[in-house]
This record gives structure tokens, C-alpha cells and sequence, in this order.
């Protein structure tokens, strides 16, 4: 443990603002109505399985893969399935969903078996993997046995699950960590059994000494190493802390199974325990509701389909009006206009932020003062880039590497010109790969 | 708690924006006005050593680059940018690479060619290619050579502060040929009290203000090392070869304009390369341009033209001194155009 650990390039040190991390995470009550939707993955929405006025049970498969990269969708309690429509996702687009009418009695379907998971073989456990429908609850929302699948000629070594929680204000990962290490210890095993990974290692940002210390404590003997990683934005980004933790480098294009590791977030190992040992499905979610404004911040379980608003309700509603709200945390979070945005399966946080902590600047032109070279973490040029963007000069944006951007916003974080930087490496990022599309098309 | 008394968000107020939602707080602003503090302990010098005709001379050019950006960017229809302090900071900076008795109309000729030819006619702060300040002041130097190297003497000690400045001339160390004896005591070199320009003598307060702009990470440090560094090693190999004809490097180091030049302009964030090697490539070619002006230029004193020519250098240092991002492998760095 005493271990050096290396040190990713670049980074940023914002303000930490967890405020909730000392609130113990409480089950959300049931709600009358839940609206879930059928693609919470990156990939191919879930076909719906039941129809306008099926009753469905706590747990039971509504929405069945939609493809490869696709993931299951399952009922968060029991009711009528009241339509079939859409509704609106944290990034501004229509989501399709179902409306579920709660019957107030939250009536389980029945479990999936329990797997004796020491002696299952891996193709059994992934596939509960793929049935439970469980997808990265970091952020990314990538299917979680798509994951634990890689190619035949990939050897994976070892297996990192990220309890860094780098984001300033989240909570959710800390509180699941202390509130159940063994369900993180052992679905950090249990993945590791499927990927055949021998290292497996729990990495932890050092301002949790408490989780570090239990986990330790809780892993002894167990093989999995836990390792307490240097405060600084963005420790918990994949491949930088592919790096800090192994020092192998991620190369550009790739994914850490071209360096034989697989990245994982601890609340999915934890969900991966759970529907591996009590074949239980995601359904439910641990996420921090925070921020100044707010009467009662804290972390709460809630299940997928909650209304953002009724979770502002829990946290005891507003004391001053908040100007921002965002879906994940301030670095790389969405900013919201409407609360009828329902909680997914990788929502890990709702941030309110009040008049006082809102930035609002105007952009004048790039000084070149070499900040963002020096914090970016992928060792970019943020600010030279920028200029070119502007111009439109996507080609030159993609010999420099522009799809490597991981958006982290350490760039836009220090601008003193307060450019909006990671917004056009978005921007220069999603006209690479359009111009790459109809070029492999032309081809075709 | 009953829902009807939980006060709930007004959606209708919302801010929507880009990530990252939190910020350091920083601005050009900042920067522009840290600098100015950071020049304050050598202009109180200039004004101790050469009179309060010094803080004149500061007051026109200052008060004369912000006007001509402030008519320039209402000539060419844009906001008015004075409130990012870059024009204070050029008009502080140009009083102070001139000597004390510049008459006021040149100091307005010096501001306007500042301001309006080395930088709005290029789009203003960001885009100017050459430091403004220095394109002012070299050009003023072309113009009137006379008046520009007419050093008069510090005030002597004990007059009031007041009191004028005497119109003795007086000689610079820089301006005299080496006769293999020093004109100033090491001292006086050190404390500023020789002739020059009126922001540029005295060695301690240019220093304090840089370390202040070092530890606040406003410049980087390799640039006044490297260019002072390179400086003195020419200087004390010529010294050592021919200690007749040259003088040793201490005195090159403190005399001209090479302390203020190396911290604060050759420091110009937007006209000097990104990078850490960049700011090293920077600053040993100042430094060698400025000792070869020196030894063997025509002009006694290098160091404006030193870092104007190494602007011109600064796309091509940035270019070829760009490193490869994270995980990449090969990198077309070297065939690119930025």
C-alpha cells in the first residue's frame, strides 16, 4: 500500500463542496407514478415487452435488449403500465419511456435464481450480467456484459473498480462504499472471475480515508487491493487512472482492453453483486441530490423512473432559488431546464447551484496564457485548438487528436479569457466523426 | 414536513450551459492588473531615482493607450475593451522603456503607434503578433534617436523629490564604450542609479515584481532564466576573451533594459510560445540576440529588439515544440500548420 503511486499529466484542483458525504443514503418512498425509460445504455433503446395496461411486478423485464449494444430495461415497482411514449432525458432529447402507475403495494416478480458465483462459469455470469440489465453507473451508461466481453485476442490482467469519485459535490459512491463494501468487494470479484482478470485493484481518491480503510479492512485476504490515489481532477477519468494506478498508457484511439484492463464503477460491481448473488435487477440507484440551495442535501436510493423534482421534494425542497440544476456533477454534469427528467441508471448525482456560485462570463478571444496545455490531461492544446475550431477547421482538429478528448472541462475550468472550450472540442469532436461516417460511406 | 410547505425551483429562471458548471475564478483582468502590481516597486524606483517628471511620463502613456483603444474599438464597432486592463498595462509598461525627459506629444506618438499599429489594427489583445509596448518604443527609437538616448543623471540623494530633475547628461553604462573601467559602482548598477530608462534601473524592484508574477504562476520561470542566463554566459565568455574591449557580465545583467525586459516583456503571454520548452527556446534566443546586439551591434542595447524578433519566431517555436497528446504514438505535429 505503501506503493508510489504515479501521477497522471495535467489536472485541476476545484473546490471538493461535498456536503453530503456524512448523510447516510435512505431509501426514496414509493411514488405514484415512475417514468422509465427504454434506453438509460449507449446503443440501441430496449424493445418494450408489455403493453398499455399490463400490470407488472418490482423487477420484472419490461424492455429486452434493442440489439448488441443494448441493455435491459425492468419494472422499479409494481403497477399498470399507464402508456408508451417519451420523455425528456438529461440531455434535452425525447427519451422512449414507459408511464408506470404505481399500485402502492410493491409486489416483487419473482427473483432470478441466486448464482453460486465462486463455481458459475463466466459466460453464466455474464449473461446474468447481460439479464439484469446492469450498464456502467459512473456516467458512461455503457452496457456492462458488452464490458466484461472483450475479443478473444484481448488478455485482460487486471481489473480497476473506480471508487475515485473525482467530481467535486458527489457522495453517492463514498456512501455506497461505506454502507456496503462487501457488495463492492465482491462484485469487484465476481468480475474479475468473468474477465479471467488476476490483478484486481479498488482505487479511491484520498480525501475518503474512512472508505479506504474499511475496504482494506473488508478485502484483507480476499486478493483485491485497495489503493488510495492523489485529490486531483480528473484522478477518476479511465485512462488516467489506467495510468496512475499501472502506468500504462491507454493509446489514442483505443481502450484500456488494449492494455489489458477493464474500468469499472463501484455502484455497478455493487449492482453486479446483487444480481449475481440475490438475482436481483437494476432497478434502483444510489445518487446524491446536493448543493447549496437546498433545505436537506443527501443521498438517497431511488429507484429508476423518479422524476427529478420529486427528488428536490426528498432533499426538502429549495431554501433560495437555485439558478443551475445539472445531472452529474459541476465538471462534466448536464445543466437541466425542466425537473420531469427522470433519474437513469447512471444518474449519479442532481446538483442545485445557487446566484452566487454561478459563473456566467463573457468569452473574449484566447491570450494564450498556456493554462489549458498545461492542466489538459490528454496533454491537448485546448486553446489553439479552439481557434481553429472556430474557423471550422475540423480536418486539422482531427490530425491534432481531437477525438481523444475526454471533456473533462479541466481547460474551460481555468480559461481566464473564459472561453467555452470543452463546448468546441464537442463541437469539432461530433464534426470529425460525422465527416468520418460519410467517408467510410463513399467508400462502401 | 407537508408538501405544500417545501418551496420547489422555478424552472422558468434556469441557466443552461456548457460544462464544467465551476470555475477558478480567473480573468484577463486579474492577470492584466497583477501585472501592473507587479511593476509598482519599479516604477516607485524610477520615480525615487529619476523625479516625478517620471510619474508623468507614466501618466501620459498610459492615459494616452487607453484612449487610442478606446477610439480604435469605437472606430472598428466593437465593444469597448479598456475593462480588461491591457491598455493600462502596454501604456505603463512603454512609459517605462522610455527616458524621463520624453516630452509628453511623443509619449501620444509612442502610445498611438503601441496601441493602434502593434496591436487593434490586428484585432486587438490575442491577436497582436509583436508586443505592443515594445513595437511603440522601438519605433519612437528609429524616429527620434536623439531624444530617446538623452540620459540625464538620477536625482542626487539629497535634493527634495520634488525639485526637477538637473539637466546634466549623463552617460549609460550600456552607452559608453568598455574601458575596462566601471563607470558605476556595482551598487549604483544594483540600486538603479545610473542613467536609462525610467522603469528599467533598478534591478531589485524588477525582480521582487517578477518573483511575485513566478509564485503566482502568472509567467513562467524559464523565460527570465534563460534569457538572463544566456545573457551573462556570452557576455562573461567575450569578457574572459577580450576583458579590454568587454565588459564583464554582472554589469551586462544589470544595466539596459534586460530585468525589465526579461520578466515582464519578454513574459507577454500573448506573444511568446505556450509551452515550457517553448519559454526555454524563447528565452536563450533573447538572450543571444541581445548579446549580439550588444557586442557587436551598432546599438548599445539589444533587448527590445532581442524579444521583438523572438515574437516573430513564436508560431514556428509553438509549432515545432508541440508535444503528442496522451496515448498518442505517432503524431503529425511537424506537418501541420497551426
Amino acid at each position: 500500500m505503501t506503493k508510489k503511486h504515479l501521477r497522471f499529466y495535467g489536472g485541476v484542483q476545484p473546490q471538493e463542496s461535498k456536503i453530503a458525504s456524512g448523510v447516510a443514503i435512505v431509501s426514496a418512498p414509493l411514488l405514484a407514478t415512475y417514468v422509465v425509460p427504454l434506453q438509460q445504455h449507449i446503443g440501441v433503446p430496449a424493445k418494450p415487452v408489455v403493453a398499455k395496461g399490463d400490470k407488472v411486478l418490482r423487477g420484472q423485464l419490461i424492455g429486452e435488449a434493442g440489439g448488441f449494444i443494448s441493455a435491459a430495461v425492468h419494472a422499479p415497482t409494481s403497477g399498470i403500465v399507464k402508456e408508451i411514449g417519451s420523455c425528456l432525458g438529461p440531455v434535452g432529447n425525447q427519451l422512449p419511456a414507459l408511464i408506470l402507475e404505481s399500485d402502492g403495494e410493491d409486489q416483487a416478480a419473482e427473483p432470478m435464481s441466486a448464482l453460486d458465483w465462486p463455481n458459475a462459469s463466466p459466460d453464466e455470469l455474464r449473461k446474468r450480467v447481460a439479464e439484469a440489465g446492469i450498464v456502467g453507473m459512473g456516467g458512461a451508461a455503457f452496457p456492462s456484459a458488452v464490458k466484461l466481453s472483450p475479443p478473444q485476442n484481448k488478455t485482460i490482467d487486471t481489473l480497476i473498480l473506480n471508487g475515485v469519485e473525482c467530481e467535486p459535490c458527489l457522495t453517492a459512491d463514498h456512501r455506497l462504499m461505506l454502507e456496503r463494501p462487501e457488495q463492492v468487494i465482491i462484485g469487484a470479484r465476481i468480475t474479475a472471475r468473468i474477465l479471467g482478470a488476476k490483478q484486481v485493484i479498488i482505487a479511491i481518491e484520498a480525501n475518503k480515508p474512512d472508505a479506504v480503510a474499511l475496504l482494506q479492512e473488508k478485502a484483507a485476504g480476499t486478493g483485491v487491493e485497495v489503493r488510495s490515489l492523489q485529490v486531483r481532477y480528473p484522478q477518476g477519468a479511465e485512462k488516467q487512472l489506467i495510468y496512475s494506478l499501472t502506468g500504462r498508457k491507454v493509446p489514442s484511439g483505443g481502450l484500456p482492453m488494449d492494455v489489458g484492463c477493464v474500468v469499472q464503477n463501484v455502484g455497478t460491481g455493487a449492482a453486479i453483486c446483487e444480481a449475481v448473488c440475490d438475482g436481483k435487477p437494476l432497478y434502483e440507484r444510489v445518487t446524491t441530490v446536493t448543493g447549496t440551495p437546498l433545505v436537506a442535501p443527501g443521498n438517497w436510493r431511488f429507484r429508476v423512473g423518479t422524476p427529478y423534482l420529486e427528488a428536490i421534494k426528498l432533499a426538502g425542497g429549495v431554501k433560495t432559488d437555485p439558478v443551475k440544476i445539472i445531472s452529474g456533477g459541476p465538471m462534466m454534469g448536464m445543466a437541466v431546464y425542466s425537473l420531469d427528467i427522470p433519474i437513469l441508471k447512471n444518474c449519479s448525482g442532481i446538483l442545485l447551484l445557487a446566484a452566487d456560485e454561478l459563473r456566467q462570463y463573457e468569452s473574449t478571444p484566447c491570450i494564450r496564457c498556456g493554462r489549458c496545455n498545461d492542466t489538459c490531461p490528454m496533454a491537448m492544446m485546448p486553446g489553439i485548438l479552439s481557434v481553429q475550431i472556430e474557423k471550422e477547421r475540423f480536418e486539422l482538429a482531427e490530425q491534432w487528436h481531437v477525438l481523444d478528448c475526454i471533456e473533462c472541462g479541466c481547460c474551460a475550468y481555468g480559461c481566464p479569457a473564459g472561453r467555452p472550450l470543452v463546448q468546441l472540442m464537442g463541437r469539432a469532436k461530433a464534426a470529425v466523426q460525422a465527416a468520418r461516417k460519410s467517408r467510410t460511406a463513399k467508400k462502401a | 414536513m407537508t408538501e405544500t410547505t417545501v418551496r420547489l425551483p422555478d424552472t422558468s429562471k434556469l441557466v443552461v450551459s456548457s460544462s464544467p458548471h465551476f470555475h477558478d475564478g480567473s480573468s484577463v483582468r486579474k492577470i492584466m492588473l497583477l501585472v501592473i502590481v507587479a511593476l509598482m516597486p519599479a516604477c516607485l524606483a524610477g520615480v525615487l531615482t529619476f523625479g516625478p517628471r517620471a510619474l508623468w511620463v507614466m501618466l501620459v502613456c498610459v492615459v494616452a493607450c487607453m484612449l487610442v483603444e478606446a477610439i480604435c474599438t469605437k472606430l472598428q464597432g466593437r465593444t469597448c475593451t479598456l475593462g480588461d486592463g491591457s491598455a493600462a498595462l502596454t501604456g505603463l509598461l512603454l512609459g517605462m522603456n522610455l527616458p524621463v525627459t520624453t516630452p509628453a506629444w511623443m509619449c501620444v506618438v509612442g502610445a498611438i503607434i503601441a496601441i493602434g499599429i502593434g496591436k487593434m489594427i490586428y484585432g486587438g489583445l490575442g491577436y497582436n503578433p509583436f508586443n505592443p509596448a515594445l513595437v511603440g518604443r522601438v519605433a519612437l527609437l528609429m524616429a527620434f534617436p536623439t531624444a530617446m538616448t538623452t540620459w540625464v543623471a538620477p536625482r542626487s540623494a539629497s535634493s527634495p523629490l520634488w525639485a526637477g530633475v538637473d539637466s546634466v547628461t549623463r552617460a549609460t553604462p550600456l552607452g559608453t564604450p568598455w574601458t575596462g573601467e566601471q563607470l558605476f559602482s556595482t551598487w549604483e548598477l544594483f540600486i538603479g542609479r545610473t542613467g536609462g530608462s525610467l522603469g528599467e534601473t533598478c534591478v531589485p524592484a524588477l525582480v521582487l515584481g517578477g518573483l511575485l508574477l513566478i509564485a503566482l504562476k502568472i509567467i513562467r520561470w524559464q523565460v527570465p532564466v534563460c534569457f538572463i542566463g544566456t545573457v551573462a554566459v556570452i557576455t562573461g565568455i567575450a569578457h574572459l576573451a577580450a576583458p579590454e574591449q568587454v565588459a564583464p557580465p554582472l554589469l551586462h545583467i544589470m544595466s539596459g533594459g534586460l530585468m525589465l525586459g526579461a520578466f515582464f516583456m519578454a513574459t507577454d503571454m500573448v506573444t511568446t510560445p505556450l509551452g515550457r520548452t517553448g519559454a526555454v527556446i524563447f528565452g536563450v534566443g533573447c538572450g543571444v540576440i541581445t548579446a549580439v546586439i550588444r557586442l557587436w551591434g551598432s546599438y548599445p542595447e539589444g533587448v527590445s529588439f532581442a524579444i521583438l524578433i523572438m515574437n516573430a519566431f513564436t508560431p514556428l517555436i509553438d509549432r515545432y515544440t508541440a508535444g503528442k497528446p496522451f496515448g498518442v504514438i505517432s503524431h503529425p505535429g511537424r506537418e501541420v500548420k497551426l
